[in-house]
């Protein structure tokens, strides 16, 4: 391991290592898998095949369009009872495996720790299930008397033909209360990507804008793509507070369908993870003229500069000391801790598979800590998360992408932010950025291998490879990885740690890191009879 | 046993063929037990004399899973056992997962005990094979025979060689053969000769051509079989020889589909180009 400790300065070229994991692929798989792997460029950034279908028998990481409608953007919202319309496996196994936490005030609605599933049966499928819907929303009413109800398609329920959204509207009229339902079948898109599109067109639809706008703060703005894994939502709100930032609704996590209602009344979106919630950002400035920037609260570095962001866009003296304020006593606390574990750290090696932005921010957290990622990828994104946005006008539309609704936004012009608008003008014209997101690449290391949508067989043959020090994933992926060595660290659930985001966060993180990557317990994995088969010994009989 | 399934484009006469056949097995002596596929539920009619059958999966709604065969077999004419599997309304559910619920229910209830010895068991399939469902009947081994009633209408033929389609790739996994064609005359010119042309490009036989007779149509209105309404009309004893060829058919083939451009050239021998 000693070898490792000295710095990367350069990575070797990664053409044999890709040519190695292919080779084992029937001629046409191994031509697709290679377009999803490329050696990175960040000045001349390669394309990559990226939110393409995995080819059927490969073991991928992905999931399905229901589950990142339900389980992503819905799942952390606690006061909407959600309905999973299908058999049981698909409710059961989306309830709260990502542990997003949430806050409830006392009295408040939090139907988070519940599962709600209409079981769908043999019968449901034969006759119809709608029946069955209504009955379930009547109940579920009856037993809670929820403000908001949504319902969830599962594969079934398109292929039988339930109209989820007729009897959505149905019962909003017999109970008088919000609900709509999400097209959202598990097969109908490339991986849970195409459930986030389809979760961010039902929010914005049916929910965002129907409360009134209001004024509860000088600052205010949405946090979007940021669920509150162990957390971290916390932790952000925290440090908004303090800096005097109203944080009136985050999509979504910590967050409830009240607070969507009167998301319009923000004066900037901030988007972490781009990839989930771009969509809704998006929307909101079409219809209502908020506009939007990327930032990023993963990291210590990271979140000072996100903060600077946020504060440069409000352009307040008072505002920007608090932040520097913030930035300069967390920054030291922090300083203090990476001090402390980087000299156990510094050097080593980390690969991430993850997500549709993590794979890309947790590099930051790695950098501070002196680790170098070698290799990284995600589950579901799209060429413009590793590419940057520039390349959006030149991605395919392909048929997958139809099976989601395309949504016209039209402006809301009693509602619509002008004075927004002419604020966005002005900084731009001073070089600040908006809508702006370069992608993981521009910051990965030249050589550094990219893979879209990597195989359980290529993590494999990485492994072994790259030999690296840790292995970012999920729960899918953690044990087989371990298995050979690797402490894993899931980036889902942050296996039972967080918050990860925030300064805070950043410290939990370094310290979380030295425990993981220094323990003993990787190098004996392999049973010592591998090493030595036969056991020698000898005895003495004394009779 | 014998399992036959019939299929052939909708309105083609699948169920009149079938129940007329089936009383010609009858009335020579078989035990028979007839399954309609058709969630319009009218398979079995004119053996029941128009009672309404309650149909499986309705039985299955009302009374939840614990069933008495008694409850959804019926006794129709000359003994036959009679079965609706029924399904949903149109537009709403999966008939198709109607049929194999139904006919899984009627395997795990014993309707097929040796107590019955039944000789033939006759599938009545709705249409054109459309999905999974309906392909049912010749998979897993239910049906092993099968006859498409078809008549010398190009949508007719059309249809017949699409099942034959759904037929081979099932008869290359499993072990269903297609037993012949089953001319239901609409009197089109040629009829027979192009039909049994057809067939034989299809590798297989015109078992029996039935003439159109207004008797099959007044027999329908009074609920019964043309053997039950009318013994002694020629009619009746079209069907009879049709149910003795099937009793006696020994030719069981994979069929060869054609291609569409083969079909429109043989309509064209056959039906216009005179």
């Amino acid at each position: 391991m000693t070898d490792k400790k000295k710095n990367i300065k350069e990575l070797p070229d990664s053409a044999a290592i890709i040519e190695e994991m292919v080779s084992k692929y029937p001629k046409k798989v191994a031509k697709k898998r290679a377009k999803a792997m490329v050696t990175n460029d960040p000045e001349n950034k390669p394309e990559i095949q990226s939110n393409v279908r995995t080819v059927p028998g490969i073991i991928t990481q992905r999931g399905c369009t229901y589950a990142g409608c339900k389980g992503v953007i819905l799942g952390p919202t606690r006061d909407v009872i959600n309905i999973t319309h299908g058999p049981i496996g698909c409710g059961f196994y989306s309830w709260l495996t990502r542990r997003n936490q949430t806050k409830a005030g006392k009295g408040e609605e939090n139907y988070i720790p519940y599962c709600f599933s209409t079981d769908m049966q043999d019968e449901n499928i034969v006759f119809g299930g709608e029946a069955k819907l209504k009955q379930a929303i009547r109940e579920a009413y009856e037993i809670f008397k929820p403000h908001s109800i949504s319902i969830f398609s599962t594969c079934p329920v398109g292929l039988i033909g339930d109209d989820v959204h007729s009897v959505a509207r149905e019962m909003k009229k017999e109970l008088g209360i919000t609900i709509f339902g999400f097209s959202c079948e598990g097969y109908r898109g490339v991986s849970q990507s195409a459930g986030h599109h389809i979760a961010n067109n039902g929010v914005f639809t049916n929910v965002v804008g129907t409360e009134k706008p209001k004024r509860v703060g000088k600052f205010q703005i949405n946090l979007m793509g940021e669920y509150n894994i162990g957390g971290d939502a916390f932790e952000l709100e925290r440090l908004f507070e303090e800096a005097g930032i109203t944080l009136l609704s985050t999509f979504s996590g910590n967050s409830t369908i009240k607070s969507y209602a009167y998301a319009q009344s923000a004066d900037l979106n901030l988007v972490m993870c781009h990839r989930s919630i771009n969509y809704i950002a998006e929307m909101m400035e079409e219809k209502y003229g908020i506009p939007w920037v990327k930032i990023n609260f993963i990291g210590a570095e990271s979140t000072a500069k996100s903060l600077r962001k946020v504060a440069e866009f409000f352009d307040d003296a008072e505002l920007t000391e608090r932040v520097e304020k913030i930035v300069k006593r967390e920054m030291s606390k922090v300083k203090k801790v990476s001090k402390e574990v980087r000299p156990d750290l510094e050097g080593k090696l980390a690969m991430l598979f993850v997500g549709g932005s993590r794979a890309h921010h947790y590099q930051d957290l790695f950098k501070e800590l002196g680790i170098t990622t070698i290799s990284a990828g995600y589950e579901f994104a799209h060429r413009d998360d590793y590419e940057g946005r520039e390349v959006i006008p030149n991605i395919k539309v392909d048929a997958d992408t139809r099976n989601i609704e395309d949504i016209e936004v039209t402006r809301d012009d009693e509602n619509f932010r002008e004075d927004l608008v002419k604020k966005k003008q002005i900084l731009e014209e001073k070089g600040y950025k908006f809508k702006e997101y370069s992608g993981m690449m521009s910051e990965m290391d030249k050589n550094s291998l990219v893979i879209d949508d990597i195989s359980h067989w290529e993590s494999e043959k990485l492994i072994e490879y790259f030999k690296p020090d840790v292995f970012c994933a999920g729960i899918k992926e953690k044990y087989a990885v371990q298995k050979m060595g690797v402490p894993l660290k899931q980036l889902h659930s942050y296996d039972y740690g967080g918050p990860y985001a925030g300064f805070e966060g950043a410290i939990n993180f370094y310290r979380d890191m030295e425990r993981m990557l220094n323990t003993r317990i990787w190098k004996m994995v392999d049973a010592p009879w591998k090493a030595e088969p036969e056991i020698v010994g000898s005895m003495n009989i004394n009779i | 046993m014998r399992k036959i399934a019939i299929y052939g484009k909708g309105g083609i006469g699948k169920s009149t063929t079938t129940q007329n056949t089936v009383a010609g097995l009858v009335e020579a002596g078989k035990n028979v037990m007839v399954v309609g596929c058709d969630p319009k539920a009218d398979s079995t009619r004119l053996l029941l004399g128009g009672l309404a059958q309650k149909t499986v999966l309705d039985t299955l709604r009302e009374e939840g899973e614990d069933i008495d065969l008694d409850d959804i077999v019926k006794e129709g004419y000359g003994g036959v056992r009679c079965v609706e599997s029924g399904g949903p309304e149109p537009g709403v559910g999966c008939a198709g997962r109607g049929i194999i619920t139904s006919i899984n229910l009627l395997e795990q209830l014993g309707g097929w005990d040796d107590k019955y010895s039944i000789d033939y068991t006759f599938y009545d399939v709705l249409g054109d094979v459309v999905c999974g469902g309906f392909a049912m009947p010749i998979r897993e081994g239910k049906a092993q025979e099968i006859y498409i009633v078809v008549s010398g209408e190009m949508m007719a033929m059309y249809a017949a060689n699409n099942i034959c389609k759904g037929i081979k790739k099932f008869a290359e996994a499993g072990g269903v053969r297609l037993g012949g064609l089953i001319c239901n005359s609409r009197k089109v010119d040629n009829e027979s000769a192009m039909i049994e042309e057809l067939a034989k490009r299809l590798g297989t036989q015109m078992i029996h051509f039935v003439p159109r007779d207004n008797m099959v149509q007044r027999a329908e209105i009074n609920r019964q079989t043309v053997i039950e309404f009318d013994p002694e009309h020629g009619q009746a004893d079209e069907y009879r020889q049709l149910a003795n060829a099937i009793d006696k058919n020994e030719m069981f083939v994979i069929p060869q589909p054609l291609e569409m451009e083969e079909l429109e050239k043989l309509l064209i021998d056959f039906g216009i180009a005179n």
